[in-house]
């Protein structure tokens, strides 16, 4: 049966018929769920708040063609692996912004400019993505940022250096600020 | 087919009934394609075993679940995907029959092939294999999936009636095949 199943999204990629693949990978900080489009990494998530539901919006913002399909993800994997053993500092792989528009693009992309082991304030962001009073949006962009790690909200920080909020938790945003040596 | 509708406005066709349901329906989104693998995917699996034998299943499965995965953006009502997959399933192992010539060919000399052994059970599930493509669907599908008549003869497009006349004739042959 799982023959059957892995032959079949192998055939699905074939045909063009694999619109989201996805895979949950292994990470030092627990399972991640990746999804990528013909286009690119399109989302990262943390099963904590629900891969049912991230699937879910997938279906309904992308397209209902979501198909688990790990061999899709694997130049993910492998990238986000060396990151995490620290023998990264830039992400190659193609990504997709779909999921996103508008200030919170322009906010994200200006995320993710930031070099690896610096950080930024939100208040930069806010001037980066071109309105330097909307510090509040960026760091609703910050939250809402589809692609977290790879687009990289964990090195946005309050003006005065507190480390501010973070997805996947307080304790992961520190130990990837020390991993990359700013903490 | 869609009704002629009066022309003064949507007040004219709240007599028609409930519009929650139809802006349900028109909303409804269709679930990630996964969770049609995940769900269904070892029922259609049985189903084709007991229709195609367990050779030819994987490859039916395989065409069953691509036709189902291009269609699906398009699919209109998901209320019933499982039955939806069935009926793919049952036409797929039509066409896989009808291309396999279950009307013989001759031929000068016959060739030396090699066949499978039978498999456990073998014998009913070839006898099953064996009969006509509706009596064959309705016994796998009754048997293999433990369908009720009713949801037997929606995977077939037929009335109940006729699906259950169809598991009967299947049956009746069985047994004298096999007595």
């Amino acid at each position: 049966m799982k023959t059957a199943l892995n032959h079949f999204a192998d055939r699905a990629d074939a045909e063009g018929l694999l619109d989201v693949a996805y895979a949950t990978v292994d990470s030092p900080f627990g399972p991640l769920l990746l999804a990528a489009t013909p286009r690119g990494l399109v989302k990262v998530s943390f099963p904590q708040l629900g891969t049912e539901a991230t699937l879910e919006a997938l279906a309904t913002k992308i397209s209902p063609r979501v198909l688990e399909a790990p061999a899709r993800l694997d130049e993910a994997r492998r990238e986000l692996d060396r990151y995490f053993e620290g023998r990264l500092t830039e992400f190659e792989l193609p990504l997709d912004w779909q999921l996103t528009e508008g200030f919170r693009k322009k906010a994200q992309q200006a995320i993710n400019r930031i070099p690896y082991g610096r950080t930024r304030s939100y208040t930069e962001i806010a001037r980066s993505a071109g309105n330097e009073r909307a510090v509040r949006a960026a760091g609703t962009a910050c939250g809402a940022n589809p692609l977290p790690i790879v687009v990289p909200c964990h090195r946005v920080l309050r003006s005065g250096g507190a480390l501010g909020g973070y997805g996947g938790g307080l304790p992961m945003k520190e130990a990837l600020l020390k991993l990359e040596g700013v903490l | 087919m869609w009704a002629r509708v009066p022309s003064e406005g949507h007040s004219s066709l709240s007599h028609l009934g409930s519009s929650r349901r139809l802006i349900n329906d028109l909303t409804a989104t269709l679930p990630p394609f996964q969770t049609l693998l995940d769900d269904h995917a070892a029922e259609v699996m049985a189903v084709l075993r007991g229709a195609v034998g367990r050779t030819d299943a994987d490859d039916c499965f395989q065409e069953t679940f691509l036709a189902a995965l291009r269609a699906y953006p398009q699919l209109e009502d998901a209320s019933n995907l499982r039955s939806w997959l069935l009926t793919i399933a049952h036409r797929k192992a039509i066409d896989h029959h009808r291309a396999n010539g279950r009307w013989p060919v001759p031929v000068e000399e016959v060739a030396e092939v090699a066949v499978s052994d039978p498999e456990p059970d073998g014998e009913i599930w070839s006898a099953v294999g064996a009969l006509p493509p509706k009596q064959r669907a309705a016994v796998a599908l009754r048997y293999a999936c433990d369908l009720p008549h009713v949801e037997i003869a929606a995977a077939l497009g037929c009335s109940p009636e006729a699906a259950r006349r169809s598991l009967h004739e299947g049956l009746k042959r069985l047994r004298k095949e096999l007595a």
